[in-house]
């Protein structure tokens, strides 16, 4: 062991910050020996036995506070309860690899213009209906019109992601207000804003998109997004009344109250953060049943128009082919299909990362 | 003698439930004088935390049909929310009784110091607050508070939790601090600590405490008057002395005797016999005589309901029994030995 050295002024500026858990995840401080460069804990090695850590002399600088601390072993690093939850939902695998697959699919959609080979609308009339192919120029072949179908699709994709999370975040937004609100309030507020999402759900869902769609859809995807949005919101409102009403009894709720924090103030800073977990497992969700949704709107007609290409509206595209023209049909379903797993597994590690009683022993 | 800092008049507290009303505190009267520490001892139930938080407001489920609770020259009862807001956290702060629920869980400890401050202080600033909250910690005895300022409540043990909700109590030098059961959740060993810091919080700031408690011991220890309740109602109210003293009501004399001491010969606690009484149908006359050893069932316990009336003509000792002078004579001594030691 060497000293520590001198002008090491990052590591001991780091101690005041991290202090003992440097230790106590097995970081002697300067025991690497490593003059002039600081030590970067990489992998966690195992534990300096207290007894070494004691004899060491260049432990000397260590509050003695800390070293009791770390002698009785008393001193847990400093964890949110989000650190405790990114570290289950990493320890979910399939949830992680939908995460990076699902990223990896935004980001082509986000990029759309670079990624993609030609524009949506670019005609190749030499290549009308043109097979997939893997030599040629169109990897996932034409259409009816010789447009590069790869090209349609990512930016189907672009236009259905779009709609999907902008109906996530609106519906959320409208539920979570309703939801806090009837949840916080209770009695006649909680009874008027209860009934009213009530007749949202009795509506019959699919007749009212269809009728919505026509006459105020237009193949706009801002409004399609709109309508969804408008009929999406009621299960996170329900969700989110449950939460606040059992919330609402909690201690620090009262603490607050007594503490003289207002209704906002006790809403926004002290519920929400505590209803965060149900909310976004229930928001990712959203994004799943979407992206079906606008699908099967589009697929039907009512929902983006042509030539805008989303992903329902190319499947209706390629419906009336039959299965010589198989690719029209495949890939943007493959895309659908591939999105709303992702997401599916991705909400799951959500509800098992942030449901607290799935904590486990400190990890 | 001072004016009294907060004085409550015949305060009466209600529930609607589904077997009916019940009347939680009936005619509840006593005053809080400045700095002093007063004791509201009493069973489960009694109405001695409701009495407190429904004058806050803070018992949304509760009717006050009358009483008043004069806060420096303004009633409680009749301020707006806007204005009981500024009150509660600012010249009113409570301490809850259990540490683990009542500080939030996912908002660091010194977050919540800081949106205490910054409640009731417009315009200070983030760092100003910050350094305050640090301060405060310290005053309330939690090492290295600027470390532990960072840290979520489930880092903190019961103890200190405690320790941070006392801070956070006393963040805006209140007048009035209302410590609801402020040991009761906690390890003997940790009580004790508390204790202390209960008397640094209240040196810090100089407060009147109401102290809400069902432990005669941390009466004996802290309390300049105590005011003891019996079903919703004020049963006797005297100095801490008088009451250790000379208890004047049967069931303060039960309270005493139920006591475990170390300095007396007892070979078995003798406890009040019989339950609490249904809030929702309480006995007619005295609430206490069916589990009154000196009642014996005589009439007017069983049909009147006694007077809170002085007794004796020394110190201002007000008891709530029909046969108070002749409890005296029996010479009831059960509380002397436990004040010696407690003090």
């Amino acid at each position: 062991m060497t000293e520590r050295a001198p002008g090491d002024d990052t590591r001991a500026h780091d101690r005041e910050d991290v202090s003992i858990t440097a230790f106590s995840a097995g970081q002697p401080a300067s025991a690497h020996g490593n003059p002039g460069s600081v030590a970067v804990p990489e992998e966690p090695i195992a534990p300096l036995s207290p007894a070494l850590a004691m004899g060491s002399s260049e432990l000397g600088e260590v509050p003695a506070a800390d070293l009791i601390a770390y002698q009785a072993g008393v001193e847990p690093k400093a964890r949110s309860q989000w650190a405790y939850a990114r570290i289950r939902f990493f320890r979910h695998r399939l949830a992680v690899v939908s995460l990076i697959v699902l990223t990896l699919i935004c980001l082509v959609a986000i990029f759309a213009k670079r990624v993609a080979p030609y524009g949506y609308d670019e005609l190749d009339l030499f290549n009308i209906t043109s097979p997939p192919t893997t030599t040629d120029k169109h990897l996932f072949g034409t259409d009816l019109l010789g447009r590069d179908y790869l090209s349609r699709v990512i930016f189907g994709l672009r236009t259905s992601l779009w709609v999907a999370f902008f109906v996530a975040f609106l519906s959320t937004a409208i539920g979570t207000t309703i939801g806090s609100l009837a949840g916080y309030y209770g009695g006649a507020t909680d009874n008027l804003l209860m009934r009213f999402t009530d007749l949202i759900l009795t509506l019959p869902g699919l007749a009212v998109l269809l009728t919505a769609a026509t006459f105020f859809g237009n193949g706009d995807p801002l409004k399609v997004g709109l309508i969804l949005a408008l009929l999406l919101w009621t299960g996170i409102a329900r969700i989110v009344r449950g939460v606040f009403l059992s919330l609402r009894e909690k201690e620090y709720v009262e603490a607050a109250k007594a503490s003289g924090a207002g209704d906002a103030r006790i809403i926004l800073r002290h519920m929400l953060p505590n209803a965060l977990g149900p909310i976004i497992v229930n928001t990712t969700l959203i994004i799943a049943a979407a992206i079906l949704i606008e699908a099967a709107l589009s697929f039907l007609g009512f929902g983006i128009q042509p030539p805008n290409p989303s992903l329902g509206t190319l499947i209706d595209d390629g419906q009336g082919e039959g299965f010589e023209k198989w690719w029209l049909v495949t890939f943007p379903g493959l895309v659908i299909v591939t999105i709303a797993l992702c997401i599916n597994f991705i909400g799951d590690g959500l509800r098992d990362a942030l449901d607290p009683t799935q904590r486990r022993v400190r990890a | 003698m001072p004016d009294p800092i907060l004085s409550i008049r015949d305060l009466t507290v209600e529930f609607n439930t589904e077997d009916g009303i019940v009347q939680a505190v009936t005619d509840v009267s006593y005053d809080l004088m400045p700095g002093e520490v007063l004791g509201v001892v009493g069973e489960s139930g009694s109405g001695k935390s409701v009495s407190m938080l429904s004058i806050l407001g803070l018992s949304p489920q509760g009717r006050i049909p009358k009483g008043e609770a004069v806060y420096k020259g303004d009633d409680l009862l009749k301020m707006s929310q806007k204005q009981l807001r500024d009150i509660r956290g600012g010249d009113m702060a409570m301490i809850f009784q259990d540490p683990m629920t009542s500080l939030n869980p996912v908002l660091t400890v010194g977050n919540q110091i800081v949106e205490a401050l910054l409640t009731h202080n417009e315009g200070m600033k983030d760092s100003e607050a910050e350094k305050r909250a640090i301060e405060l910690l310290e005053v309330v005895g939690v090492p290295s508070a600027e470390r532990r300022i960072d840290q979520y409540p489930h880092e903190f043990s019961g103890g200190m939790r405690q320790r941070a909700m006392i801070a956070m109590s006393i963040a805006n030098n209140p007048s009035v601090l209302i410590a609801d059961e402020p040991t009761t959740a906690l390890d003997v060993t940790i009580q004790a600590q508390i204790v202390e810091v209960l008397k640094a919080a209240r040196e810090e700031t100089h407060a009147a405490i109401v102290l809400i408690t069902h432990d005669l011991g941390l009466i004996a220890e802290l309390a300049d008057r105590v005011v003891v309740m019996y079903a919703g109602r004020v049963v006797e109210l005297s100095d801490v002395f008088t009451i250790f003293n000379e208890p004047r009501h049967p069931y303060t004399v039960g309270l005493m005797n139920s006591l475990a001491r170390l300095d007396a010969d007892q070979e078995w606690l003798q406890p009040i016999p019989g339950q609490p009484p249904s809030m929702i149908a309480p006995p007619p006359g005295c609430a206490f005589h069916p589990r009154c050893t000196f009642s014996r069932g005589r009439v007017p316990c069983r049909t009147d309901v006694p007077e809170l009336r002085q007794i004796g003509d020394s110190a201002p000792h007000k008891t709530r029994c029909h046969y108070a002078e002749e409890l005296a004579e029996a010479q009831v001594v059960a509380g002397a030995a436990a004040l010696e030691e407690g003090r």
